[in-house]
């Protein structure tokens, strides 16, 4: 059983997430379910020709799963500001890990910094996640 | 170039928050949690039904803002963000629309940089918001070049 999202403190993270190698698959599974069939994330020759080394993941593929780490305290709250910037490129083989620490808390809100890094510990995705807890 | 899009949107659009729909993105992005995709799940949650992930408005249909044409390759994401009222819900049916809130060019060591920032909105059927998006887009000097007629 999680502990409840309102015990935690400033400065202490939440489990972080290792996530398997990147594979086309799931790149393509990303591109069926959002819509987003531009080709540099499916298709090698594409990505070349856009001067690209090899494919490189939907920013919003790596976005979308650094959310899960606040998925298990959906009965607390909610996420009510999520925003990222996307600095770095994720390629196929690549291993992100999913970090979220809280920087600061009020009566009602939590306010983390969230980052998802590759194998090499370069930041590809860094954003700030504001979670609003239920009273 | 695309200042004059300023403050343009589109028309609004009906869209549905559909369960099938969530269950897939929920899956592509390796949260396939109970609240989203199992009905049990989400009546026994404080929501009373199930919830989609934040970043699952990327599969609505915002309409099209007249005149705005963008290149389909080589733009780059820059930035993205998401500001809720509340979670949205399977199975409600929202409005959704997009607009641009800015446009300004940055001199960078690759030449010339532009960012485009268009902001989505989903609101409910009384038109209360649900959800805002920002997502700013990086246009290189190359790609800009080609999209000059």
């Amino acid at each position: 059983m999680n502990r409840t999202l309102a015990q935690i403190e400033t400065g202490e993270s939440l489990p972080e997430i290792t996530l398997e190698p990147v594979t086309r698959l799931d790149l393509i599974k990303y591109a069926g379910a959002s819509g987003d069939y531009n080709p540099i994330h499916t298709i090698d020759e594409e990505a070349k020709k856009a001067g690209l080394p090899g494919i490189i993941a939907h920013g919003m593929w790596t976005m979308g799963n650094l959310a899960k780490l606040f998925t298990p305290y959906y009965e607390d709250g909610f996420i009510e500001d999520y925003s990222v910037r996307f600095k770095g490129m994720v390629f196929l083989g690549d291993t992100i890990t999913l970090k979220a620490v809280l920087l600061e808390k009020s009566e009602n809100k939590l306010y983390f910094q969230v980052l998802a890094v590759n194998q090499h510990e370069q930041e590809v995705v860094k954003g700030k996640v504001v979670f609003s807890l239920y009273h | 170039m695309l200042s004059q899009f300023i403050g343009h949107a589109s028309g609004k659009v009906r869209n549905t928050v559909e369960r099938g729909a969530v269950k897939k993105f929920a899956e592509a992005i390796g949260d396939p949690h109970p609240l989203f995709i199992d009905e049990e799940a989400g009546k026994k949650s404080r929501y009373g039904q199930n919830i989609a992930p934040p970043t699952f408005p990327r599969v609505f249909d915002y309409g099209t803002i007249p005149g705005l044409k963008l290149p389909p390759k080589g733009l780059i994401h820059g930035e993205q963000s998401y500001h809720y009222e509340r979670p949205l819900l399977i199975g409600e049916e929202i409005e959704c629309y997009a607009q641009v809130k800015d446009y300004y060019e940055k001199q960078g060591s690759q030449g010339k940089m532009s960012f485009l920032v268009i902001n989505r909105f989903g609101n409910d059927l009384d038109g209360k918001l649900i959800f805002k998006v920002e997502q700013v887009i990086i246009i290189t000097e190359a790609v800009r070049r080609e999209m000059t007629v």
